[in-house]
């Protein structure tokens, strides 16, 4: 790529307004032929309303787009499609029950008077995976294929509509280390034949990784503007938040109790479809030590933690909390004994979404004294506690009364850490805590986790992001299909090694 | 013999409107709209097929008439389930119960009085054709093919929807706005447009299912005379795993049920209250559904409200 080369994306000052926010301002960028950029910033920045744009979804308020030097107005994504623009969104849009094929020739399918021709969609599929080495199976039905190639099925149906513009919206946030080498490489192999590639992120170590420069956005403004060969993750980091922020947190060395005070013996669970989700797993957890289970999405991670909670009935196998078995008790008594729970999804599991901050807070606790008298709530205890809660644990609310459907992902996630961890609990399961949160939430849900191994409970970290597991566990534990196939001691490896088992290798 | 090749027949009759309704089902269900204003739909359709045939005498544009305002009225459904987000099952109640309502203020304004229209000088079922050559098949011959042209139209919507749903652009446009609207919508496919469609589709059918119930099943037109057959084509089609032919097979086995009941009351060898009889094919909807249900697995986004704003 040189300076030469012709700019084929450019926006002059683009704005976005909704009712509610102005989510992009001024936004001025360029994208070259054959040129791979990022757009970098944290949740909320106005990244995806750029892209929608740039895609047609949205209109933008004031501001144009030259494609090519031509000014162009999209009214929908089929103007953008047509004049070469193609988007992988973050959830894809793939229609699962359909195969590879028809999901890629949806609305521009070949064949005559409305009926599809789908001998002659099969062969152009097949030949344009070729064309790529993308290779798939155009019969599969979606569904049947793992996360990594449905990825390509996106990009070959950006590829049959002719994109010459790639947009990428977080496409790592799914993969595996291995299925990321994978997409790296396609994207560079796309970018050789003159495909230009904007990849929206909020991982500054993917920015690094694959794109020539890199935007930043903050706060619907562009921030700045970097070519990645001369800056640091530190320089991105800052720039994102706005302030300096720490990457990663600095661990103490912590001494764990001798004695494992959570114990899993055996276990096995079997799910509602008749599979085997949990074999045969044990594991301990000592009071002072994080344990990190890391593993690929779907091998058994939601399962374990239900079996834990007792949500999910298991088949077999013993939890042992202080030497005594739990797994006949109900979520309710596991709790009244010292397990504190994070779950997984915030939204779903963990809050009540229309219930204001203070309810939420004391879920759980509600028929507890003070916050109960007889059938009656006791407003001003709830009050009180909710607002030490909310001071001690950082979050950003107008009040306690404000619906926590109102937070942004961060402090919701702080108003579970603030109910769960200040029940001071002996053994603590916090699954996926900081799953789509940036990188200044992702800080302060670390260091918290940190101090509760300081206050010596026992911690079980379920989380897909290895640098996740890697910045907190004292061991790691990989669950693959169900199975714990491997310890390791995280200064003794790296997470080459530790993705390797987390796709059965070894 | 002549038995078996009655109820049959009868059979095939009686699963017509059935059969026909769940087409329409099929194709709105599959776009993402949840129908259950179809018992409506057809009951709007039997008044004006009746309504045209009375006045013009032509029991084909009776029919022309039930079909074009079952499909306006369906557009009602699809306005207020797409175009004002209205939950699918409220609208559809609601529509149902406007149906009832409208069809009697109409039997008083157009008739001076409710309840029942005058009879038809001539009905679809009085057309009744045998198809040469295959209507001699043994068995098989007079129980499909020695029926009125509305019979004859099922089979060939049965093929068309199917078709229509597995083989065309538009069907494969249909099938993914019921299962993940959003990825229609991102290639530039107006969901909205599809659902609309899907809804009219239903209604058209829903109109030519009422039309057959007034003038052809019947000679005129009843207050509330489609009997839940609306709801039962629904059930028809969940039964049916939301395909053509599965809905058809599940028509037909509804059919059956309905024309033997008809025939053991006829019969009246058993000393049972033909109320028991009448209650035959609901109550086998119900096990059907039951037994069926659980097996086949809906559009993904069936009866989900669809905005581009609240998608991203």
């Amino acid at each position: 790529m040189t300076e030469s080369d012709a700019i084929v994306l450019e926006t002059r000052n683009i704005s976005k307004r909704f009712p509610r926010v102005l989510a992009n301002n001024n936004i001025n960028i360029t994208l070259r032929k054959g040129e791979i950029i990022s757009l970098l910033g944290e949740n909320g920045a106005g990244k995806s309303t750029l892209m929608n744009v740039l895609y047609g979804l949205y209109r933008p308020t004031t501001g144009t787009i030259l494609l090519n030097g031509e000014e162009v107005e999209f009214s929908s994504p089929r103007d953008a499609i047509n004049r070469g623009m193609g988007m992988v969104h973050q959830h894809f849009m793939l229609v699962d029950p359909l195969t590879v094929t028809e999901n890629i020739i949806l609305g521009m399918e070949p064949g005559r008077r409305g009926v599809i021709d789908y001998k002659a969609a099969r062969k152009e599929v097949k030949d344009l995976s070729d064309r790529y080495r993308l290779e798939i199976d155009p019969d599969s039905l979606v569904e049947d294929l793992p996360v990594g190639l449905q990825q390509r099925v996106e990009i070959l149906k950006a590829l049959y509509r002719k994109a010459r513009i790639l947009i990428l919206d977080e496409p790592t946030a799914v993969l595996t280390p291995g299925e990321v080498e994978d997409l790296f490489k396609v994207i560079h192999r796309l970018r050789d034949s003159g495909v230009s590639v904007i990849i929206i992120t909020h991982k500054l170590e993917e920015v690094r990784a694959i794109s020539d420069r890199v935007y930043i956005l903050r706060r619907g403004e562009i921030a700045g503007e970097r070519r990645t060969s001369d800056c640091t993750k530190t320089d991105l980091a800052n720039l994102m938040v706005g302030r300096d922020v720490v990457l990663t947190v600095s661990k103490d060395k912590h001494e764990a109790a001798d004695k494992a005070s959570f114990e899993i013996k055996n276990l096995n669970v079997i799910n509602d479809r008749h599979v085997r989700v949990i074999n045969d797993l044990s594991l301990s957890v000592r009071p002072g030590e994080i344990v990190g289970i890391a593993g690929v999405d779907g091998n058994g991670q939601t399962e374990l933690a239900e079996a834990i909670m007792g949500q999910m009935v298991q088949e077999s196998g013993e939890i042992l909390f202080k030497g005594n078995p739990v797994q006949n008790l109900s979520t309710r008594a596991r709790r009244d004994l010292g397990i504190s729970y994070v779950p997984t999804d915030r939204q779903k599991a963990g809050l009540v979404l229309p219930f204001t901050i203070a309810e939420n807070v004391i879920l759980g606790s509600q028929d507890e004294a003070p916050f109960s008298k007889g059938l009656a709530l006791q407003r001003k205890p709830i009050a009180e506690y909710s607002r030490k809660l909310v001071k001690d644990y950082d979050v950003r609310c107008a009040s306690i009364d404000e619906e926590v459907s109102n937070l942004s992902g961060g402090n919701q996630q702080k108003v579970i850490l603030a109910r769960e961890f200040s029940r001071e609990p002996d053994f603590l399961l916090v699954s996926q805590p900081t799953r789509g949160l940036d990188v200044g939430a992702i800080e302060y849900i670390h260091s918290q986790i940190l101090k509760m191994r300081e206050k010596n409970s026992a911690i079980l970290l379920i989380s897909l992001e290895l640098e996740e597991i890697f910045s907190l566990a004292d061991r790691i534990l990989v669950l693959f299909e169900g199975k714990i196939v491997k310890e390791f001691d995280p200064s003794e490896t790296n997470d080459k090694e530790v993705g390797l088992y987390m796709t059965g290798g070894n | 013999m002549e038995f078996v090749i009655e109820l049959l027949s009868a059979t095939m009759r009686l699963a017509t409107p059935i059969a026909l309704a769940a087409m329409g089902a099929a194709v709105c269900e599959r776009s993402g709209i949840v129908n259950i204003a179809m018992e409506g739909l057809m009951l709007i359709g039997a008044f004006f097929a009746a309504a045209v045939a009375l006045a013009t005498g032509s029991p084909w544009l009776g029919l022309l008439g039930g079909v074009i305002f079952g499909g306006l009225f369906s557009l009602l459904h699809a306005w207020s389930t797409v175009t004002l987000h209205i939950n699918h099952t409220v609208s559809g109640a609601i529509i149902n119960i406007l149906a009832a309502g409208l069809t009697r203020f109409f039997m008083v304004e157009f008739y001076g009085h409710p309840g029942s229209s005058d009879m038809v000088q001539k009905t679809l079922g009085d057309l009744n054709c045998a198809v040469p050559l295959l209507s001699k098949i043994p068995l098989l011959g007079p129980v499909l093919f020695d029926q009125s042209p509305t019979v004859y139209f099922m089979y060939f919507f049965v093929l068309f929807t199917s078709f229509l749903l597995n083989r065309t652009k538009l069907g494969l446009h249909i099938r993914a706005a019921g299962e993940h609207p959003m990825a229609l919508e991102t290639l530039g496919i107006s969901v909205k447009k599809i659902r609309y469609i899907g809804v009219l589709y239903s209604g058209l059918l829903c109109g030519f299912a009422g039309s057959f119930l007034a003038i052809e099943y019947g000679r005129f037109f009843t207050e509330g005379m489609t009997g839940g057959r609306g709801f039962i084509a629904l059930a028809a089609n969940v039964s049916g795993g939301w395909t053509a032919v599965g809905s058809f097979v599940a028509a037909i086995f509804f059919g059956f049920i309905d024309a033997l009941q008809l025939k053991l009351q006829v019969m009246g060898i058993f000393k049972i209250p033909p109320e028991f009889f009448h209650m035959l094919p609901y109550a086998a909807t119900v096990i059907a559904v039951a037994g069926l249900v659980r097996r086949s697995r809906p559009p993904a986004d069936s009866g989900n409200d669809f905005s581009i704003e609240k998608e991203m």
